[in-house]
């Protein structure tokens, strides 16, 4: 016997608002990057406790295509900021005023 | 309460104390080395709600490439040591708290009044093999759509990440011969 499968969930809520947070509040793009991270990371925890409440094995599948988004995810943001750095020298997101938003 | 509730517990405080480390960190580096703690303490998590082959997965990974790659970034990119802000170093968390607690409460009140909230779960473990097997037996199209998904990312970022100085190369070796 573990624990309910309430503390879980509300566990993995607070882990993903923190990563909302850091999405929010953070003016670094790789930090943005890295609120995603977090937010992703928690929805994983969430479907692995539902696969282990109910009984059945396509939460923790659904875990496995997460990772592979998040991987794909993280790969593409990283060449982006890669390119964003290079064409204008800054990473940091307050700085792309160009079409003065 | 059994000892895989306090495992549970103190599992649930290292993950949160170490994401809000790694949240609130203005050195980039701590912040990731925080978020590698975070996700060990995921595994564990995983592990210990019997996943154990996602568990393995999530070091190999979340902390093991994911992270890497953040490291990697982190180390050549020119970048400020410390992040500039336009106002005060909490001025940009006010809104952040304040929607996050909100849903937090409505999301535990929700849980609260929601059926067998108090039912501890029990102990079951899925081995690796029936995972396996349930994945390619059930879900082999998602598993096609998700390779196809890792080779457009592959794709999008070497075009991305390719050199500004591909084409200056052969003329900077004429210059050479010339």
């Amino acid at each position: 016997m573990i624990v309910p499968y309430g503390h879980i969930f509300v566990l993995a809520g607070i882990v993903f608002l923190m990563g909302a947070g850091c999405a929010m509040a953070r003016r670094n793009l790789i930090m943005i990057l890295i609120g995603v991270e977090i937010m992703l990371n928690a929805a994983g925890i969430a479907f692995v406790a539902a696969s282990l409440r109910w009984g059945a094995m396509a939460g923790q599948g659904f875990v496995l295509f997460i990772m592979a988004v998040a991987a794909s995810e993280v790969a593409v943001g990283l060449a982006l900021i890669i390119y964003v750095s290079r064409r204008t020298g800054t990473v940091n997101a307050d700085e792309y005023h160009v079409l003065k938003g | 309460m059994t000892f895989y509730g306090i495992v549970f517990y103190l599992l649930a405080i290292l993950l949160l104390v170490s994401t809000a480390l790694a949240v609130s960190r203005t050195r980039l580096m701590h912040a990731v080395v925080y978020l590698i703690i975070s996700f060990f303490a995921t595994a564990l998590l995983f592990y210990l709600l019997g996943a154990p082959f996602l568990a393995g997965l999530e070091v190999i990974i979340y902390a093991g490439a994911i992270m890497v790659m953040f490291l990697f970034m982190i180390m050549t990119l020119k970048m400020e040591e410390r992040e500039r802000r336009a106002g005060s170093l909490f001025r940009p968390w006010v809104f952040p708290i304040v929607f996050g607690t909100i849903s937090l409460v409505l999301l535990s009140a929700l849980v609260w009044v929601g059926p067998g909230h108090g039912l501890p779960l029990n102990l079951a473990m899925a081995s690796p093999l029936d995972f396996g097997a349930y994945i390619f037996r059930e879900l082999w199209f998602p598993v096609e759509v998700v390779s196809l998904l890792l080779f457009v990312a592959l794709a999008g970022a070497l075009y991305l990440g390719r050199g500004k100085n591909r084409r200056k190369r052969p003329s900077v070796s004429t210059e050479k011969t010339s």
